[in-house]
């Protein structure tokens, strides 16, 4: 037992807080307080003040400990960010290949240091530019990729065995990893050598996200594929980003963000398992990605608590001996849903304020959104205001000078257990209901979600929760103009063009072979990923790739919950 | 004689854009209004929602679109509706639409365009003001 | 304003906007309408009609979708009405059914119809049935009627069904005694959807004790419902659902000679009650209601002034031109 707090402080301490609450009860009998309910975007209700009785029962070795000591609450790595800073790491994607390798190099040059991909809609769900089902899509919200060509142009002069690259890809993340590495080898690079994370969170998206292809069963399959070949083959590689951010950008509350985040890993971890993997082998590339909202201090804790409870999920459930197999380390982006459309630059300061709440998190990479992340794709000018602003967090108002600046207090601390204990339970629910896949298949986290959206919605249009510029101070004249990114429409037809171009020009003949050995693999159990990279190598689009798992699979739909 | 009609209203989602927090919030806004919704449910096609408004008889078509293609998308609604012989059918259309599109899509048929930062209320009382059910 | 005349022959010849907008007119409860129904009926009488119920959340759109799929296959034209609760509060109903059938919603020969149960005078039972005359009228071979079996109202829309299909889900437990109030009284055959999930074989021996218990339906007759398991998502167990459908038709057809409900007395009388019924509230209650009456009456007697025995005698039997010594 080593209690945070000794007995007689405690005692000491609640006289005094007894003696303030008289007194501010009679100042309120007179003067009301400044709301009727104080609470997070969440609606998790905030008290009036913390004090050491709401952590009295803190033990410092079983919830604290140090930086890159079990549980973890302070951090993975002990050095943190004064060893190295986050990763910042802006997402981007936007038309063709080389449109956003401009922007790429655009953000290296301004001081980002990894890379992340956005990518567009048809290509996100498995789709070549001049399928019918795409039109109108190409390059709107990402880049299109439809060969390995588009993947080269995309990467054109960047040093991709130095810098890391992030790419948001789910159904048809083995396909595009397996461009990626083709497009890698393609340049003389060793596979071994590369690092980055691909997405690759099918649960995630039945839950929220919703691109789908396959259903979950087959889903499951090939990303368990994924991250037995680079246990095995891509040692530097984050094979999947458990992801909450897209969870609580459908509605979740940051409770519900922990847990059906936490919960999907429990199943990933358990399919791992079953493939005859050793935890201890995959689980320190397992990586996480959260979103960063509104409530500074809730999420802040949140980010503590999910440490904290990977870590003992990992020691106690699934009994990892490797102190890497117990680390829970995230990417996070701002949250998309707080922006508004009214008076935009507004939105640097929400962005601003949230990125901090990452920092005083934890987090070991970080996307800032733009500004006009709202109303488009982000032109350069804003996606450069939103990296300085992570630049001026890390050098310039003294956030990253030390290690876990929150930690110790009373408020931070009250709310990480809260959070963990809240959390916990909905995992157990997940639990009594046979696991996230069931949970899904009973569509519990999508049901809870789509009622936390309902909830919110509510509340602010009848202005209990306020959004500034929208349902308070808002201004009936033009606010300042934001000058808007434009996708030309040309890029439809010149990428088909194109797509068509290398489907006549290839060996027909050897990606014909290589998609029967794709099929063979999804059919007989192997790893689809070899056959993946040699088909890409051999320039096979991106859809041919994905029909063969919609053949093989079975092809998902969405059950409508709302 | 008269009888007072239930306005009925498809809630849809054009394209593979899968983001549908918000049409799934406005469903039910549209329900506690009292109005019937159909609910198409992710990535149709504006032919696939065509048909089914027909089927169903609504009064309105609401379109939600948060990835960028609704220039496309949203007039491909409008025309199927036409060539359908059913260009009686109203679209509504709402989610990430810069303000710069939307004389384009008034242009092409799409009578309200609702940006982020619009009330439940906004959007059930145009609807109510606007959406006559069909008189027989 | 089409004429009757119009609109017949448009629904005759399987026109889609026609046919919805008279289901709508049924809905709605637009008087005319009823001059269309009449010209249709002798038109009627030649679709297979089938009823699926059962509690919400236990796959009956995903089974119904996959029926489409295989009796598409057959070259079948299908009808399908899917029937969701209006919501008491507002009166207002999200209808999503259809999100899970969406795969047929270009193919020609389906026609997918949701509908709301309202809860007016005349409500779902009379609504549904109409709208199941006009399906038949356009044409239709089969008529697929989804509801959720828990009313009293769900109950008398599958007696407008040839065969009535109830579907579980396994675990259901303490869930199959609630619906026993009338449903399963009215099932011919029984399905136990996601049956890969734990508690299927008891599931189906409770529901067979409990069948073979209470069926007053197939009393008398050789009928005995079968249960049948089946995974509507991985379309597994649907084949065999509808042999066991054409087979319950044969027995129909060995019983009563043919499959016209209306060459049936007990089935006529059953309709038309039903029809006498929501006529005779439609054409009253229109009166005191439009009147105000209605209205006046209710603050009557929540003053205290009349008890309702009185009003409801005061309002209704001079409209009948009755007294109550009549």
């Amino acid at each position: 037992m080593s209690l945070t707090y000794n007995r007689e402080m405690l005692e000491e301490a609640r006289e005094a807080y007894d003696r303030w609450n008289r007194e501010v009860e009679e100042t309120f009998e007179k003067h009301p307080e400044r709301l009727k309910r104080f609470s997070t975007v969440s609606d998790m209700e905030i008290q009036r003040i913390y004090t050491p009785a709401d952590v009295q029962d803190q033990d410092f070795n079983r919830d604290i400990g140090a930086p890159g000591q079990y549980p973890f609450t302070r951090g993975v790595q002990p050095t943190m960010y004064r060893g190295r800073l986050w990763t910042m790491r802006m997402f981007a994607g936007l038309g063709s290949a080389g449109d956003t390798n401009t922007r790429f190099h655009h953000l290296v040059k301004a001081g980002q240091t990894g890379l992340s991909t956005a990518f567009d809609m048809p290509t996100l769900m498995g789709y070549d530019t001049d399928s019918p089902r795409a039109r109108g899509e190409c390059g709107k919200c990402g880049v299109a990729i439809d060969t390995v060509r588009d993947m080269e142009d995309l990467f054109e002069g960047l040093p991709i065995n130095r810098i890391t690259t992030s790419m948001t890809i789910n159904p048809p993340a083995p396909v595009i990893w397996g461009m990626y590495i083709a497009m890698a080898e393609l340049r003389g690079i060793d596979r071994r050598k590369l690092g980055g994370t691909i997405q690759n969170d099918m649960l995630k998206e039945f839950i929220a996200q919703k691109t789908f292809m396959c259903p979950p069963k087959p889903s499951l399959r090939l990303i368990t594929d994924t991250v037995e070949f680079g246990t095995k083959e891509v040692p530097r590689w984050n094979t999947i980003s458990i992801s909450g951010y897209h969870i609580r950008e459908a509605g979740s509350t940051a409770v519900q963000e922990l847990a059906f985040t936490l919960g999907d890993g429990i199943a990933y971890v358990e399919a791992a398992l079953n493939r005859g993997l050793d935890v201890d082998d995959f689980a320190p590339r397992l990586s996480f990605f959260f979103n960063s909202h509104l409530d500074f201090f809730e999420e802040t804790a949140k980010f503590r608590a999910a440490r904290r409870m990977w870590a003992r999920i990992m020691e106690e459930r699934f009994h990892a001996k490797n102190q890497r197999s117990l680390w829970l380390r995230f990417h996070t982006q701002t949250a998309g849903c707080s922006l508004t459309a009214q008076q935009p630059y507004n939105n640097i300061v929400r962005t601003a304020l949230q990125a901090l709440a990452a920092v005083m998190g934890g987090t070991q990479s970080l996307h800032t959104n733009s500004l006009d992340e709202v109303l488009a794709i982000p032109t350069e000018e804003a996606a450069t205001i939103a990296l300085r602003t992570q630049q001026i967090i890390a050098e310039e108002c003294g956030a990253a000078n030390s290690i876990d600046p929150l930690g110790g207090s009373y408020m931070v601390e009250a709310l990480t257990d809260r959070l963990e204990d809240e959390a916990f339970e909905i995992i157990n629910k997940i639990d009594d209901m046979g696991g996230m896949l069931s949970a899904i298949e009973k569509n519990f986290p999508q049901q809870e979600i789509a009622d936390a959206a309902y909830r919110y919605q509510q509340q602010i249009d009848r202005k209990e929760k306020t959004v500034v510029g929208v349902n308070k101070y808002a201004n009936d004249e033009e606010s300042l103009p934001v000058e808007i990114l434009q996708i030309d429409e040309e890029l439809e037809r010149l990428q088909i063009e194109r797509t068509v171009r290398i489907r006549n020009d290839r060996d027909n003949q050897k990606t014909r072979e290589c998609l029967e050995k794709l099929e063979e693999a999804c059919v007989e159990g192997h790893n689809v990923m070899p056959p993946i990279i040699e088909a890409a190598k051999a320039y096979a689009t991106l859809q041919e790739m994905c029909d063969v798992f919609r053949k093989v699979f079975g092809e998902y739909r969405d059950p409508g919950i709302y | 004689m008269e009888r007072n009609r239930r306005i009925r209203v498809m809630v849809a989602k054009p394209g593979l854009d899968g983001h549908d927090r918000g049409a799934r919030i406005i469903a039910r806004a549209f329900r506690d209004a009292g109005f019937e919704v159909v609910y198409s449910g992710l990535h149709q096609t504006p032919e696939e929602i065509v048909h089914a408004a027909i089927q169903e008889d609504v009064d309105m078509i609401g379109l939600s679109s948060l990835a960028g293609a609704h220039l496309y998308l949203f007039p491909a609604v409008v025309d199927s509706l036409k060539e359908n012989d059913a260009g009686d059918i109203q679209v509504i259309g709402g989610g990430i639409i810069p303000e710069e599109d939307i004389p384009k899509l008034k242009a092409a048929g799409i009578r309200e365009i609702f940006t982020p930062g619009s009330t439940l209320e906004d959007i059930v009382e145009w609807v109510r003001g606007n959406v006559n059910p069909k008189t027989s | 304003m089409t004429s009757t005349t119009e609109t017949v022959d448009k629904v005759i010849s399987g026109d889609v906007r026609a046919v919805a907008r008279v289901i709508r007119d049924i809905d709605d409860g637009i008087p005319e309408v009823r001059d269309v129904l009449k010209a249709l009926y002798p038109h009627t009488g030649r679709a297979y009609v089938i009823g699926v119920t059962g509690a919400p959340g236990v796959g009956k759109s995903t089974l119904v979708d996959q029926m489409i799929a295989h009796l598409r296959a057959k070259d079948k034209s299908l009808g399908i009405l899917a029937v969701d609760p209006t919501s008491p509060f507002s009166g207002g109903a999200i209808l999503g059914d259809r999100v899970r059938m969406q795969r047929h919603s270009m193919d020609e020969g389906v026609y997918i119809r949701s509908m709301a149960t309202r809860g007016h005078f005349g409500g779902l039972t009379q609504s549904t049935r109409s709208a199941i005359d006009v399906l038949d009228a356009m044409g239709k071979d089969i008529i697929i009627v989804e509801t959720v079996g828990v009313g009293q109202d769900e109950v008398d829309v599958v007696r407008s069904a040839h065969t009535t299909v109830i579907c579980v889900i396994p675990g259901m437990g303490d869930d199959i005694q609630a619906i026993k109030a009338g449903i399963l009284e009215v099932g011919d055959i029984f399905l136990i959807n996601k049956a890969d999930r734990e508690g299927s074989d008891k599931t189906m021996s409770d529901l067979r004790l409990m069948i073979d218990m209470d069926q007053k339906k197939h009393e008398g007759g050789t009928w005995r419902p079968p249960i049948l398991k089946a995974q509507a998502v991985f379309d597994q167990g649907v084949a065999e659902l509808l042999d066991e459908i054409d087979k319950h038709a044969e027995y129909l057809v060995s019983v009563y000679g043919n499959l016209r409900f209306r060459s049936r007395k007990d089935k006529v009388r059953e309709e038309l009650s039903e029809m006498v019924k929501n006529r005779l509230i439609e054409a009253v209650m229109a009166g005191i209601t439009g009147s105000g009456e209605f209205e006046d009456t209710v603050e009557a007697i929540v003053r205290g002034e009349l008890d309702p025995y009185t009003a409801s005698d005061n309002l209704i039997l001079p409209k009948l031109a009755l007294n109550d010594t009549g």
